[in-house]
C-alpha cells in the first residue's frame, strides 16, 4: 500500500456509489464519529478557552514550519548525541531502501509495528514483505485490517471505523479460527494472545511518531493500547518513522499539542499511553533497543513549504476534520482512495501524489467550513480545498465533463455581462417548460439531472425580481 | 436610512417573492430601498468551482454596482459572505482591493442588518405555526451571524419556535456540489430532512435560499409535508 489505496483504481464516482449504498459502513461511521464528537465537545467545554488553545497550537506549528531547517538539524544532532541514527529520506523509495538495509544487516525476519501513517504512505510493509520479512501490525485496528487481507484503513486515527464488531469477529473467525463472541473485550483478548508472541519474537520494531522533540532528540507516540511501548522496548532494533514536519521545539510545546491532539482525535484528555523515546538503551537500563534509527520522510513535504498550501503541514493528524465532515460521514474513508481521507486528505493527497489521479477529490466537499472550524491548529482546510479546484481547472482537467466546463464558462460570462444575463434570465422561465410538471422541475437535463434525480427544483420566475422592483419604484437607480 | 438591496441571482431569477418580502420588510422598518441595476451575481458558483480567473469580471461588476451604496443588504448569508470574501480575493489589486474592503464593511445579511444596524429585535410580525430554523453554514461559520435570525424569530407573534436537532450540520447543498456530487448531496440532505421531521414543525425557515431550495426539493420529492419558507417571508407576515 502507498498513499493511494486499492480502491483508487475506480473513478471517484464509482467508488462513491459502491460505498454510499453500504448501510453498515455508514451506520458505523455515523455512530463512531457522533460518539467522538460528543465526547470532544464536552471536554473542550470543560477545558475552557478552547479558541485560545487553538491559537496557541497554530502558533507553535507555524513557528516550527517557519524554522523547520533549524529544528530538524537540532533534532538530528540530538538523536545522534543520544546514540541513535538519523536518515533523511527524500521519498518513499529512499525511506524503504534504508529501512530494508537496517533490517537486512540484522538478518531480521520478524518485524512488529506500532501505529504509523507515514509507513502506510511509503508502503513500507509491502517493501519489507518483498524481501521475505513478516510484518505484524500491533495496533488492534491496524491488526484487524491486516488480517482482513490488508483492507486499507478508512480513518487516520481509527483505521477500522468502517467496520462494526460483528465484522471484526468474522475476520478473526476466518483467519484465527476464533470461536468467541463479538464482545470487544473478548476480541481484544484474542488479539493479545496472538500478538504477545509476535512481540517477543520480533527482531525489529517499527513505530510512528506524533511529535519529535528537537531539544532532546526524543520522539512521542500516543496510543491507548500500550503496544507502542512493547514495540519500542522488546526488539533489539527500533526504527522510528516520521514525516519531516512532526517536529516541536521542546517538551513544553509537545504537551500543548498532545492535549489538542487527544481531545480532538478521540475526545480524551490524554491517551492511556504517551510513549516518549530518547535514543537506544543506555548502560544500566533494563529495556529498550540496542539500535535506534529515526527515518525522517520528506516525500513531497518540502515542496509544500513556502507555498500557499504550507498550512497543511501544521496538521497533527487528529482527524477532527474527518469526524465532522458531512461528506466523509456518508461515503466513508475508502471512497477517497487515499490513506488520508476527509478534508485533510483532500488537501494533502494531491500535494503528495499529484493532481493527475486526484483531481476529483477537491470536489468532494460542500465547503461548509466545519473542518476549518474544528481544526485544533487552525488550518483553513475548506479554503485550501477550494484553492485546489482553481488549480484543477487551470491545469485543464481531462476528467471534468465537457458540459460542465461549458456551463461554467457560460455562467462566468453571463454574470459579468448584463445583456447576456438579461437575455438568459428572461428566457429561463420558458426554457425549462419541457422539464416542468406542477410548477416544479422534476426531470432535469445536463448538469441539472444530478439535482433532479433526487430533488425537485423550483421553476424560475415568470417575472424577475428586478422587473418587479422597477414597477414597484417606478424605475431603478 | 438608505439601503441598497443585493437580491442575489437566485432570488432575481428563481424566487422573486423573497426579494419582494425583503423590500416590503425593510421599507416597513423605515428604510429607503434601492436596487442598483448593475448587480448580477456575487460569483460564488463559479468561484467555488475553481473558476477564479473567469469570475473576476463578475466580482468587479458587483463592487462597482454598489460603490455609491451606504449599506448593502441581502437576504442570503452565503452571498453576503461572498461579498466579504472579495477583500481576500482582491487584496493585491491596488484599485479593487480598497474598494472591496469598503464593500465588505457596509454589506450585511438581512437579519444581521435589522438587529445590528437598525437595532430592531421585534419587527412586529405575526406568523402562526410551528417553525424550525436551519442555520446555514456560510452564514454562521463564515459570516459569523448566529443569533440575529433567532432573536427576530422568537419575537414573531404566534410563532412557535422549535430547535432543529444537529442544526449545525450541512444540508448538502454546497452550491455546485449539489449538481456535481448529487448522490452524496442526497444522502446528506436526507439526514437533514430526518431532523426536520423530528421537530414536528410545519415550517422550515432559514436565511439562505440555496439551502432551503435543497431541503425543500428533497422534502417534496419524498413527500414530507413541511414547507420551507425564507425568513424574510416570516418577518414580513402581518
Amino acid at each position: 500500500m502507498a498513499i493511494k489505496t486499492k480502491f483508487a483504481e475506480d473513478q471517484f464516482k464509482i467508488r462513491v456509489e459502491k460505498k454510499i449504498n453500504d448501510a453498515f459502513m455508514r451506520g458505523a461511521v455515523a455512530n463512531a464519529t457522533d460518539t467522538i464528537n460528543g465526547r470532544k465537545r464536552q471536554l473542550i467545554f470543560e477545558m475552557g478557552n478552547w479558541e485560545d488553545w487553538r491559537s496557541h497550537g497554530e502558533e507553535i506549528r507555524h513557528h516550527v514550519l517557519e524554522n523547520l531547517d533549524y529544528y530538524l538539524f537540532q533534532f538530528s544532532e540530538n538523536v545522534a548525541k543520544n546514540g541513535g541514527h538519523v536518515f533523511f529520506a527524500k521519498d518513499a523509495a529512499e525511506a524503504n531502501r534504508y529501512i530494508k538495509e537496517v533490517v537486512q544487516k540484522k538478518n531480521a525476519k520478524k518485524i512488529i509495528k506500532a501505529k504509523s501513517m507515514v509507513t502506510e504512505e511509503i508502503g513500507m510493509n509491502d517493501s519489507l514483505e518483498e524481501i521475505g520479512c513478516e510484518v505484524v501490525e500491533s495496533d488492534l485496528g491496524e491488526y484487524i485490517l491486516q488480517l482482513d487481507d490488508k483492507d486499507p484503513p478508512s480513518h487516520i486515527v481509527v483505521p477500522t471505523l468502517h467496520k462494526n464488531k460483528d465484522q471484526m469477529r468474522a475476520v478473526f473467525k476466518r483467519k484465527l479460527n476464533y470461536e468467541g463472541t463479538s464482545k470487544p473485550e473478548e476480541l481484544a483478548l484474542m488479539a493479545r494472545k496472538v500478538l504477545r508472541k509476535k512481540f517477543l519474537e520480533a527482531d525489529v520494531g517499527v513505530i510512528g511518531c506524533n511529535f519529535a522533540i528537537a531539544e532532546t532528540g526524543s520522539t512521542t507516540l500516543v496510543t491507548n493500547e500500550g503496544n507502542a511501548d512493547l514495540v519500542a522496548d522488546l526488539p533489539e532494533t527500533l526504527i522510528v518513522c516520521m514525516g519531516m514536519e512532526r517536529i516541536v521545539p521542546t517538551f513544553e510545546e509537545m504537551e500543548v499539542l498532545v492535549g489538542l491532539l487527544t481531545r480532538s482525535a478521540v475526545g480524551q484528555k490524554l491517551t492511556s499511553y504517551v510513549t516518549n523515546l530518547t535514543g537506544p538503551r543506555r548502560e544500566g537500563e533494563v529495556d529498550g533497543p540496542e539500535e535506534f534509527h529515526v527515518v525522517i520522510v520528506d516525500n513531497g513535504r518540502s515542496d509544500i513549504l513556502g507555498t500557499e498550501f504550507q498550512p497543511v503541514l501544521q496538521c497533527i493528524r487528529c482527524a477532527a476534520c474527518i469526524n465532522i465532515c458531512p461528506v466523509y460521514r456518508h461515503i466513508g474513508g475508502h471512497a477517497y482512495g487515499s490513506i488520508y481521507p476527509g478534508p485533510i486528505g483532500i488537501v494533502l493527497t494531491p500535494l503528495l501524489d499529484g493532481y493527475e489521479d486526484n483531481e476529483e477529490l477537491p470536489y468532494a466537499s460542500t465547503l461548509c467550513g466545519a473542518c476549518t472550524e474544528v481544526c485544533p491548529v487552525k488550518i483553513p482546510l475548506h479554503e485550501l480545498i477550494r484553492r485546489h479546484r482553481d488549480i484543477v481547472v487551470e491545469r485543464g482537467s481531462k476528467k471534468a465533463p465537457f458540459m460542465e466546463k461549458m456551463m461554467m464558462k457560460a455562467i462566468s460570462t453571463g454574470i459579468s455581462n448584463p445583456s447576456l444575463y438579461n437575455m438568459a434570465s428572461r428566457m429561463a422561465f420558458s426554457a425549462v417548460k419541457p422539464l416542468t410538471s406542477d410548477g416544479k422541475i422534476t426531470k432535469g437535463i445536463g448538469p441539472l439531472k444530478e439535482w433532479t434525480d433526487s430533488k425537485n427544483l423550483p421553476r424560475p420566475n415568470k417575472e424577475r425580481f428586478r422587473d418587479w422592483f422597477k414597477k414597484h419604484k417606478g424605475g431603478a437607480r | 436610512m438608505k439601503v441598497s438591496l443585493f437580491s442575489t441571482c437566485l432570488v432575481d431569477m428563481i424566487q422573486a417573492d423573497i426579494g419582494i418580502a425583503t423590500v416590503e420588510l425593510l421599507e416597513r422598518l423605515g428604510c429607503d430601498v434601492d436596487f442598483p441595476e448593475g448587480q448580477i451575481c456575487c460569483g460564488q458558483p463559479t468561484f467555488n468551482s475553481g473558476y477564479l480567473k473567469q469570475t473576476i469580471p463578475a466580482m468587479k461588476r458587483m463592487i462597482d454596482a454598489f460603490e455609491k451604496s451606504e449599506y448593502v443588504v441581502s437576504p442570503s448569508g452565503s452571498c453576503t459572505y461572498m461579498l466579504h470574501e472579495y477583500q481576500e480575493i482582491f487584496k493585491d489589486d491596488p484599485v479593487y482591493g480598497p474598494k472591496a474592503k469598503v464593500l465588505a464593511e457596509k454589506s450585511y445579511e438581512l437579519t444581521q442588518f435589522i438587529v445590528e444596524v437598525l437595532g430592531i429585535e421585534d419587527v412586529g410580525a405575526n406568523f402562526k405555526g410551528k417553525v424550525t430554523y436551519h442555520p446555514s453554514c456560510h452564514m454562521t461559520r463564515l459570516l459569523g451571524v448566529e443569533t440575529p435570525p433567532l432573536t427576530l424569530l422568537k419575537n414573531v407573534k404566534n410563532l412557535e419556535y422549535v430547535e432543529l436537532p444537529y442544526k449545525e450540520y450541512c444540508c448538502g447543498f454546497g452550491g455546485t456540489f449539489s449538481v456535481k456530487m448529487g448522490r452524496i448531496s442526497e444522502k446528506i440532505v436526507d439526514e437533514k430532512v430526518e431532523h426536520v421531521k423530528e421537530t414536528g414543525a410545519e415550517y422550515l425557515t432559514g436565511a439562505d435560499f440555496g439551502c432551503l431550495m435543497n431541503i425543500q426539493g428533497r422534502m417534496e420529492r419524498i413527500g414530507v409535508p413541511v414547507k420551507a419558507v425564507h425568513i424574510a417571508h416570516i418577518l414580513n407576515s402581518r
